[in-house]
């Protein structure tokens, strides 16, 4: 049963490779610039890593929170502060009794540079060194713990967790929230902080990752035939989820509503997608099926797509097969082309560019496609942004996760 | 070498400045952790595992409810140094 309460979005916060903000975000993705670049750090020729470049914040998170709030959070957590004051002050700091009020934060990995600093410790320093707040940082909760104390979210605070679409499933996590009724409002989203050699290590050993080490911006470049992997990313991005009869007593600006979501499993294998596409299919389906959404009224995918050789393929198929003729009118963006691969903020930070596009009916470009895939069965958005039509309009945001995970989200012309 | 009483206030001033935000002035002799500088248990067990780290002392897990006041833990630090 689809409950009819409709759920809209009323604030959007983001730090990511593209800028700081929501604004600077939009303007970079807009513009196809690449927020992707060589390290710095030492780590990377001290461990002869094969792979050298990533996606880092825009703006460091040192320039936005406080001494005590670096020490004491995990980066994973750090950025979803950032995100989540930021989506709170758009939308107008609402007033909501705390137990009305919900946290829905993912990460994929946790506080994984915590855990692992800490166990350096140990082992240079003894165990008697080891901080208090080891085990508050490392929890892959703890960025979700946190918004949720900052906000006074009463009503539950979440964290899925399904690799790299752990970030949508939050986004439809806290739509059902208060389709359910359990709250008025959710902030929601997701957070990642894996730029560290053992993640780094771990991808590249999987043949996941680029290795376009001479060409770092170059190297994201879903459907172009000579991508060779995704390219690690960090960053949040989170949106504040309301009933519209919430939003629209309060005056709220309105970006979109939050129409739907479908969620799927392949049960296939740990790591690739299922290579028929069948539970991505399935999933977009359902979303729309969810959202009440007809697929005459979809005008733009923002894809999963992170620039493996296989994954990308098999995402065309699931959506030319789920839209049939229709796809010839979707406007399909790969946004990881600029960002890198925020893993569990992945889904979210599409979903807010998803959002944005649909509230400023642009689609944003997918760049480094000087190749594009020759029997390519979508409409992929090249170079610069597109205008999507005026009207009812709706668009989904993909994102499926290691062990096969499917999420897609739909979202609607307010 | 033995650091003096006023090095052991300075260093652990600076250590609550670093884990608190409370200024190193704030932190003074007489004053209690809890009730004074509002320092919960898990701030506390940080500052003590900063604090030995800095002073190159022992200070058990047990003892650390005995440091009552900024000067119970320095005086214990200086006794832990010899």
């Amino acid at each position: 049963m689809t409950d009819q309460t409709n759920v809209v979005v009323t604030g959007l916060g983001t730090t990511n490779p593209l800028g700081g903000d929501t604004a600077a975000t939009w303007d970079g993705a807009l513009a196809g610039r690449s927020g992707v670049r060589t390290l710095e750090q030492d780590w990377v020729s001290q461990y002869d890593l094969p792979v050298t470049f990533a996606g880092q914040l825009a703006v460091p998170a040192e320039e936005k929170l406080t001494r005590q709030e670096m020490r004491r959070m995990d980066p994973s957590a750090q950025f979803a502060m950032i995100a989540a004051r930021q989506a709170w002050a758009d939308a107008g700091e609402p007033e909501v009794d705390g137990e009305r009020l919900g946290a829905v934060v993912a990460s994929g990995i946790g506080g994984v540079t915590t855990l692992v600093n800490a166990w350096d410790t140990i082992k240079e320093k003894g165990v008697r060194r080891v901080l208090p707040l080891t085990v508050p940082m490392l929890m892959p909760n703890s960025p979700a713990a946190y918004v949720s104390i900052a906000l006074g979210a009463k009503a539950g605070s979440h964290t899925p967790v399904s690799a790299c679409a752990s970030g949508a499933e939050a986004i439809g996590y806290g739509l059902e929230m208060i389709r359910t009724g359990r709250a008025d409002v959710v902030v929601a989203g997701g957070t990642e902080a894996a730029t560290h050699p053992l993640p780094i290590a771990s991808f590249a050993k999987m043949q996941a990752l680029s290795t376009r080490n001479d060409d770092p911006a170059g190297a994201s470049r879903p459907y172009d035939v000579n991508r060779d992997g995704f390219v690690l990313g960090e960053g949040a991005a989170v949106v504040v989820l309301e009933s519209e009869v919430h939003a629209r007593a309060r005056g709220a600006r309105v970006y979109a509503r939050v129409a739907g979501v479908g969620m799927t499993a392949d049960a296939y294998d740990i790591a690739p997608p299922d290579p028929s596409g069948a539970g991505q299919e399935r999933a977009l389906r359902l979303a729309l099926e969810n959202a009440g959404v007809s697929t005459a009224d979809l005008v733009h995918v923002n894809a999963h797509a992170t620039s493996t050789p296989a994954g990308d393929g098999v995402e065309a198929t699931a959506i030319r097969r789920a839209l049939g003729a229709e796809a010839d009118h979707v406007a399909v963006s790969a946004t990881k082309s600029m960002t890198g691969h925020l893993l569990g903020g992945a889904g979210a930070l599409e979903s807010l560019l998803t959002v944005l596009a649909v509230h400023h009916r642009t689609a944003p470009p997918t760049i480094n496609v000087t190749d594009p895939e020759p029997d390519l069965e979508i409409d992929l958005v090249r170079d610069t942004p597109r205008e999507l039509p005026q009207g009812q309009i709706a668009a989904v945001n993909n994102a499926f996760g290691f062990g096969g995970h499917n999420v897609a989200l739909v979202v609607a012309s307010s | 070498m033995a650091h003096s009483e006023e090095d052991i206030l300075a260093g652990l001033a600076e250590i609550v400045n670093e884990e608190t935000g409370l200024e190193t002035d704030a932190v003074q002799a007489d004053k209690s952790f809890t009730d004074d500088l509002d320092i919960d248990s898990l701030s506390m067990m940080t500052i003590v595992t900063l604090a030995e780290e800095k002073f190159d002392v022992r200070i058990p897990d047990e003892e650390v409810k005995n440091l009552a006041t900024v000067g119970d833990a320095v005086k214990y630090i200086v006794q832990a140094q010899s």
